[in-house]
C-alpha cells in the first residue's frame, strides 16, 4: 500500500518579505503537496525568486512562518535544511573537479568514503554524464555544467528540490533537453520540487501544479490546464498564451450564456461564470481559439459571434500565423491559426468566429 | 623611409621614458661589479669583491636578517588581518562600514613622515619604548591598505552563489569559507602577501623613524651607509635589493599562473 502523500509537505503560512521600503512578497499561503512540481511562475520582480530563496534559508521572512515536514524552518540554519538548489549559473565550484562538486555536500553529512564513491557514480549516471569525475567544470558545456548541477542537489537526497531558473541561461535546443531531464528525473525520484521560472511554456509543460505571481502576490493558483484555460483574472489571461481583450457590458443571460454588449458595439456571447444584467465585465479570448476563414467562404451571416474584417499584420512562424485582423470597427483581434492551405496575405478579407465556450468573462478591473 | 608615423614616434618616446628610468639602476648594478674603489666607467675590470665584502659585513647582514624577518611577519600579520575584514567589508552590512573602511585604507593617502611621526608619538604617550614590535604593527598598517584592496577586488569578483551553493548543500559558514571561499581567494591573498612583504622590505621613510640600532632594516642600513661614504658595497647591496624586489613578484606571478591553469579556472 502506497504512503498517503502529505497535500503540504512545504508550507508558507502568512509569509511577507521586505527589503527596506520594497515590499517584495505580500503575506502568502502556499502548499507544496509531496512529491509534486510545483512552479512559481511570474515576469522578473514578482516575488517569486525570493520565495524560493525563503525556503532555502538564503533570505528571512519579514513576517510568517515557513514549514518542512511540518517543522517551522524559519530559523533553522541553510545549512541543515537538507535541501538541493540548483541555480541560474549553475555555480559549480570553479576549483573542484566535478567529483568533488557532487560529492560536496555528501562530505558534510558523515558518508563513509567508499559509498561517497557509488553515490556520485550513480548520480552522474542519472543526468547522463558518466565518467566525469576527473574534469573541472569549465571544461564541460552549459548544459552539462547544469546537469552536473543537478546532480549535485539530488545525491544529497533533498527533502526538497529548488530550482531559480535553472534553464535560463541554456541555449533554446538545450533547454528543451534539460527541461525533459529535470522532468523526468524529478518524477523518477518522486522528489518533492519548487522550480522558479518567468517561460510559460517551462511552467505549462512540467508543473503539477503552477503558481501565478506578480507584484509581490499570488495571481493564482492551480493545474496547468486550469490555470490555463480559466485565468483568474486579466493579469493571468494575459501573462500566459496570447490573449484578445475588449470591455462590455452584460446585457441578458440566455441560456447557458451570456449577452453581452461590446464597448465597440459588437454584440457577444460568451459562456461561464455568475453575472448580473449590467455588470461591467472583461471577454478574454485566446488567440488560437478565433477561427479564421475567408470572408467569401463564409456563408451564414447570422453565425454566433462572427466579425468580419481585413488582416492588417501577419507574420509567419513555420507551423501557425500570427494575424492581426483589423474589423470594421476599428477593433484589432489577434488571432493565431493554423496553416492548412495558404496563409492569408496582408489586405485580405476575413471572418473571424469566437466559439462562445471560447468567450471568458473576467470582471472589470478598474 | 616615407615617413615616421605617429606610432613609431611613440615608441621612440616610450625607448627613451625606459632609458631614463632604468640607466641608474644598470647604473648600480653594473658598479657592483667594478674592482676599483671609486666607481666610473668606463670600468677597468670585473670583480665580486664588495659582494665578498657584502657577505662579511656583519652589521649589514644582521640588518638584512632583520628585513627579512619582518617582512615576513608582516606579510602574514597583515594578511591575517585583511581577509575577515574584506569579508566583513565586502559579505556584511554593519553600522560604521564605510567610515572603517576609510579609516583602514587612509594610510595610503596619508604622507609616510607624518605616519611615521605620529606611530612615535602614540608609542611615548603610552611610555614604551621603540621596539620590533613597534616597527612590526608599523609596517601592517602600512601595507594593510594595499593587501586589503587587493583581497576585497577579488572577493567582490567571487560570486555569492558559491557560497550559497554551499550551504545549501550542508556547509556551516565556516566550512564554506575553508571549502569555497578561500581557494577561490588564495591568489589575491598570495598576492597580497607577495605587495605587503616587497613593500615592507623597500621602505625607508617611515622605518627611519621606528627603527632601532638593533632593529635596522637593509634601506635604513643604506641609508645611514650613504650619510657618511659612498661605499662601492652599498652598489652591491643595491643590486642584491634590486634583484630581490624584481625576482619575487616575477616568481609569484609565474606561481600563480601555474595554479590558476592546474585549477582550470
Amino acid at each position: 500500500m502506497e504512503k498517503e502523500k502529505n497535500p503540504g509537505l512545504v508550507q508558507f503560512r502568512g509569509v511577507m518579505k521586505r527589503f527596506g521600503d520594497v515590499l517584495a512578497v505580500e503575506k502568502t499561503d502556499l502548499d507544496i503537496p509531496e512529491g509534486s512540481l510545483v512552479t512559481l511562475l511570474g515576469p522578473s520582480g514578482c516575488g517569486k525568486t525570493t520565495l524560493l530563496r525563503m525556503v532555502a534559508g538564503l533570505e528571512t521572512p519579514t513576517e510568517g512562518d515557513i514549514y518542512i515536514k511540518g517543522n517551522r524552518i524559519n530559523d533553522v540554519p541553510i545549512h541543515k535544511r537538507n535541501l538541493g538548489m540548483i541555480f541560474q549559473n549553475y555555480a559549480l565550484f570553479p576549483h573542484k573537479t566535478i567529483f568533488d562538486n557532487v560529492a560536496f555536500g555528501l562530505k558534510y553529512r558523515n558518508i563513509p568514503k567508499d559509498q561517497i564513491k557509488e553515490k556520485v557514480s550513480r548520480a552522474l549516471e542519472m543526468v547522463r554524464l558518466p565518467g566525469v569525475e576527473n574534469r573541472m567544470p569549465s571544461q564541460l558545456s552549459g548544459g552539462q555544467q547544469q546537469r552536473i548541477a543537478l546532480a549535485r542537489a539530488i545525491v544529497i537526497e533533498p527533502d526538497v528540490l529548488l530550482m531559480d531558473e535553472p534553464l535560463s541561461a541554456l541555449d533554446e535546443n538545450l533547454r528543451e533537453e534539460m527541461r525533459l531531464e529535470i522532468d523526468n528525473i524529478q518524477r523518477m525520484l518522486g522528489v518533492t520540487s519548487i522550480f522558479v521560472t518567468h517561460d510559460q511554456r517551462e511552467a505549462l509543460s512540467m508543473s503539477d501544479k503552477i503558481v501565478v505571481m506578480e507584484g509581490g502576490r499570488k495571481q493564482q493558483e492551480g493545474g496547468p490546464e486550469e490555470v490555463y484555460n480559466n485565468p483568474a483574472n486579466h493579469f493571468v489571461a494575459d501573462f500566459l498564451g496570447h490573449s484578445n481583450f475588449v470591455d462590455g457590458v452584460i446585457q441578458s443571460r440566455d441560456g447557458d450564456g451570456y449577452r453581452v454588449k461590446l464597448e465597440d458595439g459588437n454584440e457577444l456571447m460568451a459562456e461561464g461564470g455568475d453575472w448580473r444584467e449590467g455588470d461591467a465585465v472583461e471577454v478574454v479570448v485566446r488567440a488560437q481559439k478565433l477561427d479564421i476563414v475567408p470572408r467569401d467562404s463564409h456563408q451564414t451571416d447570422d453565425a454566433v459571434n462572427c466579425f468580419f474584417g481585413k488582416i492588417k499584420e501577419r507574420s509567419y512562424m513555420g507551423g501557425e500565423v500570427s494575424y492581426f485582423v483589423e474589423l470594421e470597427n476599428g477593433t484589432v483581434l489577434h488571432v493565431i491559426g493554423i496553416v492548412k492551405t495558404k496563409p492569408f496575405r496582408r489586405g485580405d478579407p476575413v471572418a473571424v468566429t469566437a466559439p462562445p465556450r471560447h468567450c471568458k468573462l473576467l470582471r472589470k478591473e478598474s | 623611409m616615407k615617413r615616421l608615423s605617429g606610432w613609431s614616434l611613440i615608441k621612440i618616446y616610450t625607448v627613451l621614458i625606459y632609458v631614463w628610468m632604468f640607466t641608474p639602476i644598470v647604473a648600480v648594478v653594473l658598479l657592483s661589479f667594478n674592482s676599483q674603489q671609486f666607481g666610473s666607467f668606463p670600468m677597468e675590470g670585473l670583480s665580486f669583491r664588495w659582494y665578498v665584502k657584502l657577505s662579511q659585513n656583519a652589521s649589514i647582514l644582521d640588518a638584512f636578517k632583520n628585513s627579512l624577518v619582518l617582512g615576513s611577519l608582516t606579510s602574514i600579520m597583515t594578511t591575517a588581518i585583511a581577509i575577515p575584514a574584506a569579508m566583513a567589508f565586502v559579505r556584511y552590512d554593519f553600522i560604521g562600514k564605510e567610515a572603517l573602511n576609510t579609516l583602514l585604507l587612509a594610510p595610503i593617502m596619508i604622507p609616510e613622515v607624518v605616519l611615521g611621526v605620529a606611530l612615535l608619538i602614540f608609542i611615548r604617550w603610552l611610555q614604551q619604548p621603540k621596539s620590533f614590535a613597534l616597527l612590526l604593527i608599523g609596517h601592517v598598517v602600512l601595507t594593510l591598505p594595499y593587501v586589503l584592496l587587493v583581497v576585497q577586488a577579488r572577493l567582490v569578483g567571487i560570486k555569492r552563489v558559491y557560497e550559497e551553493a554551499a550551504q545549501t548543500l550542508g556547509a556551516s559558514p565556516l566550512q564554506t569559507f575553508w571549502a569555497v571561499t578561500f581557494p577561490l581567494l588564495a591568489p589575491a591573498i598570495f598576492a597580497g602577501m607577495l605587495f605587503s612583504f616587497t613593500i615592507s622590505f623597500d621602505d625607508v621613510t617611515a622605518t627611519l623613524f621606528w627603527a632601532t640600532a638593533q632593529n635596522q632594516t637593509v634601506p635604513v642600513k643604506i641609508f645611514g651607509m650613504l650619510r657618511d661614504s659612498i661605499s662601492p658595497e652599498i652598489n652591491a647591496l643595491g643590486a642584491v635589493m634590486i634583484f630581490l624586489t624584481v625576482s619575487l613578484p616575477l616568481a609569484a606571478g609565474y606561481i600563480s599562473r601555474r595554479f590558476a591553469r592546474g585549477s582550470g579556472a
